[in-house]
């Protein structure tokens, strides 16, 4: 297992290095001017003679190749340089953000993991019944719908209609000082939204791997021998059926970041959502670095995580052999 | 790991998420009383890059952390604030002399001083600071000190709205030298002069002030003010009713849904912010000037005024608004379509196939370029194509990023929106002299026209205000009689806020508003409804 996981990281290294050259090359492909979207709405009256100053001072002239081995080497002595579109060293950008993305991903994560299983679990019970397909379609909507229009809805309902929570926002508007209280009631909208927009995999995943387990001859063996149907489906027919989500979990990762990207900007969570959103408009080359190793980063470990996960769950899985 | 301990993690999250909803029961957040308080909380639509003045916040004034030499009043008239009088013009408009403020200090409670005005600007100007907006203080030579108190521009022509410029915020040299000026911490954590402090800024989120206590010009009532970004409309209306903000910037369809709010009022702030068509000059139709005129008068502005606006605007005929002092009476063009037709016959455009008219084998058809997801300018594109072809002339609405758009504006026609207020040379001159035809986006239509550039230049030099508003009649009459620019509306900027303070008031906005425009440019003078 330590093998593997050792294996995976030193695999991790050439990926991160590909993905930041392709970011790079992607962005100077772009049809995007960093020297335009650094002067933003004032560029709209800035003269060619600005335009040209700022190109140069940006180094935005430069080949990207050139760009891109200059950041890779100050990277790997811990500096990420300085983030053009936002005016601030990267180091202090990831700093002061990233803290507020995990929390609310790990959050909604976790939410619709146990929220998600616990409903697959009962709808697999009785397939076909009335719960089940009330479960399912739920899913299915929730599925179709998009992320944002989800943040509105619960905006609308429970912050306007029912004034039971706040709107968006980290902390109370007026406020500024941080307390844990006013976090908690502050995430609880986009953490739920953002756990809604997940559900629907995990139900419909469990849903299904829990109702063919619940045809497996272990199971039926085991209603045979006269266990109690609680045993029978949380002891047997749930571990067999966990199987298939837990490599769903780390499949979930990329998605959970876009719906991030997005409930964040609903709920203006300050979190490292509306940082990507700016560094990849304004072409600013060692943010969008930074930001894609992590979330690269993010998704290997995912991917890890539900490998490790699904060997233990499975004794039959060899981690050597992945 | 065994299944059990997934079930204990699970568990344990659980528990997590339901006491986080608990607390959220017991202290249900956002419910503000709407009365005046000592405190105020505004939502506005965009959030500023940066917070120093050095890489061009707040160069149009009000910027609440910091003071320029001088400010604006209500009228637009201005007054000075670091400077302790309007400044002494010599040399035929090439000579500006500042004296300065005695006593007043900086936030951390170094005094300012002649030293940090010159710091500011030669900041601003030197190569390598990333300030798009030094263009705007071209006419600059040089910036010296004489003694701690008094300020000398030489500039490289007589420019008369020089003045203009000098609202520009003033940083510390103690503070700010000595750091990346591009990326340094003074871009987030800014020491100024002004009435606020910055206490917190959650980017994205919000930004926070207090009170500057030894603020010269008095300490403010209200003495907290947050400017919370949000860049939805809809969420920002929201928020408005749900208690959670004081005032906040509204699109007029949005606007509606206060007027029947006793504790809310609406307030309108004139603009110079127009919206216009540029008519390429090198474009086979649109450089025809018969086609230009007749365009001209087949848009009816006062329909887009009704129905783009809401009539939360005015029609515009040039980048002076009609209730401008500095617009030419009688410049007006009625829409008038029988007349666009009958310039266009008369011209050898003929209705042809379709209903699109031609001249010599040249179909009257041109493409009309928006800034995709911009949709006001997107209405006001769609309309003016549905006016043009009334006249017979084919205009195709295509968006695109300003990317896709700006290698096309040669010969393409662009929704473009803009204005300053302060000074007509400001627009005027960047849109339509010849000598910066498709410099960046400076005078993207190309617009050459030698007696209004003669006019643009008499009107920047002279210091004499009739000879300047002569000059600016000419420009304008210029326009209407050879427009290279189809202007279309001019856009009010609308606010609603709690009814709690006395005597707001707005200034003539420029296009863009961030947090020095709205009924909160003078939030330091506000105090609370009896």
């Amino acid at each position: 297992m330590a093998r593997m996981a050792g294996r995976r990281l030193l695999a991790a290294v050439p990926l991160l290095a590909v993905v930041t050259f392709g970011v790079f090359a992607l962005a100077a492909a772009s049809p995007f001017d960093p020297a335009k979207a650094y002067a933003g709405t004032s560029g709209l009256s800035a003269g060619q003679d600005v335009l040209d100053r700022l190109r140069e001072n940006l180094g935005a002239d430069r080949p990207f190749v050139a760009r891109w081995w200059d950041w890779l080497t100050a990277a790997l002595t811990g500096d990420l340089g300085d983030s053009a579109s936002l005016r601030q060293p990267v180091t202090q950008v990831i700093g002061e953000r990233v803290g507020w993305s995990v929390l609310l991903g790990g959050v909604a994560f976790a939410l619709a993991v146990t929220v998600g299983t616990a409903l697959g679990v009962l709808a697999a019970r009785r397939r076909g019944g009335l719960l089940d397909r009330t479960v399912t379609s739920l899913a299915y909507v929730l599925e179709a719908a998009p992320p944002f229009w989800l943040g509105l809805l619960a905006v609308w309902g429970f912050a306007l209609k029912l004034d039971a929570l706040p709107a968006g926002g980290l902390t109370d508007t007026g406020s500024d000082v941080v307390t844990a209280g006013q976090v908690a009631s502050h995430l609880v909208l986009p953490a739920a939204v953002l756990a809604a927009t997940q559900l629907p995999w995990f139900v419909l995943y469990v849903r299904q791997g829990v109702g063919d387990a619940l045809t497996e001859d272990p199971v039926r063996g085991a209603r045979a021998r006269g266990l109690s149907e609680r045993t029978v489906l949380l002891h047997h027919a749930l571990r067999s059926g966990l199987l298939p989500v837990l490599t769903l979990l780390g499949s979930r990762v990329p998605e959970l970041i876009t719906g991030a990207l997005l409930v964040e900007t609903v709920f203006s969570w300050p979190g490292i959502a509306s940082a990507t959103v700016e560094a990849a408009t304004k072409v600013d080359f060692p943010l969008l670095a930074a930001l894609t190793v992590l979330a690269t980063a993010a998704v290997l470990v995912g991917n890890l995580l539900s490998d490790l996960l699904y060997g233990l769950a499975d004794p039959r899985v060899s981690h050597e052999e992945m | 790991m065994t299944a059990r301990s997934i079930r204990g993690v699970a568990a344990t999250a659980m528990a997590g998420v339901l006491a986080a909803g608990a607390v959220a029961c017991a202290a249900p957040g956002g419910g503000r009383e709407g009365g005046a308080g000592d405190s105020l909380v505004v939502g506005l639509a965009n959030e500023p890059e940066t917070l120093s003045p050095l890489l061009g916040y707040g160069k149009d004034g009000n910027s609440k952390i910091f003071d320029g030499l001088l400010r604006r009043d209500a009228g637009m008239k201005l007054r000075p604030a670091l400077a302790a009088e309007l400044p002494k013009v010599t040399d035929d408009g090439r000579t500006y002399t500042y004296k300065l403020r005695q006593g007043v200090k900086f936030s951390d409670g170094e005094p300012f001083t002649a030293r940090d005005v010159v710091f500011t600007y030669r900041t601003i100007l030197d190569e390598k600071t990333n300030n798009a907006a030094k263009g705007e203080l071209d006419a600059i030579d040089e910036v010296t000190a004489q003694g701690d108190d008094t300020v000398v521009f030489a500039l490289k022509y007589p420019y008369a709205p020089f003045a203009e410029r000098t609202v520009l915020p003033i940083a510390p040299e103690h503070a700010a030298k000595g750091q990346d000026v591009n990326t340094g911490s003074f871009n987030t954590a800014p020491i100024g002069t002004g009435p606020y402090v910055l206490t917190g800024w959650s980017k994205g989120e919000k930004l926070t002030f207090k009170a500057n206590p030894g603020y010269w010009g008095g300490e403010p009532k209200v003495k907290k003010l947050t400017m919370a970004i949000i860049k939805d409309d809809d969420v920002r209306a929201t928020r408005l009713r749900s208690g959670d903000l004081d005032g906040a910037v509204l699109p007029p369809n949005l606007v509606k849904g206060f007027k029947g709010d006793k504790d809310k009022v609406t307030l309108t702030a004139r603009t110079t912010d127009f919206r216009g068509v540029t008519l390429p000059t090198a474009g086979k139709v649109t450089g025809d000037p018969a086609v230009r005129r007749a365009l001209d008068l087949a848009v009816d502005r006062a329909a887009m005024v009704d129905k783009l606006l809401e009539g939360a605007g005015r029609a515009g005929y040039g980048p002076v608004p009609t209730d401008s002092e500095w617009f030419a009476e009688g410049t007006e063009r009625p829409h008038d379509l029988e007349k666009a037709q009958r310039l266009l016959d008369d011209a050898g455009w003929r209705p042809a196939a379709g209903g699109v008219r031609e001249k010599d084998g040249q179909r009257a058809s041109f493409t009309l370029w928006f800034p995709a997801g911009d949709k006001l300018r997107e209405e006001h594109a769609l309309a003016f194509a549905s006016d043009a072809k009334k006249a017979g002339i084919e205009v195709k609405v295509q968006s695109g990023t300003w990317e896709v758009i700006e290698p096309r504006m040669k010969d393409d026609a662009v929704l473009a929106g803009g204005g300053n207020p302060a000074d007509p040379d400001f627009d005027l001159y960047n849109l339509l002299h010849s000598s910066l035809a498709l410099d960046g986006f400076n005078n993207m239509a190309a617009y050459a026209s030698p007696d209004v550039d003669k006019a643009l230049e008499e009107g920047r030099r002279s210091g004499d205000k009739s000879a300047r508003k002569a000059a600016y009649d000419k420009v304008q009459q210029g326009l209407a009689d050879n427009p290279g620019y189809v202007f279309l509306t001019d856009v009010d900027h609308l606010y609603v806020v709690n009814d709690a303070w006395q005597d707001l008031t707005t200034q003539v906005e420029p296009h863009d508003h961030g947090l020095g425009a709205g009924p909160w440019w003078n939030v330091e003078d506000w105090q609370p409804a009896k």
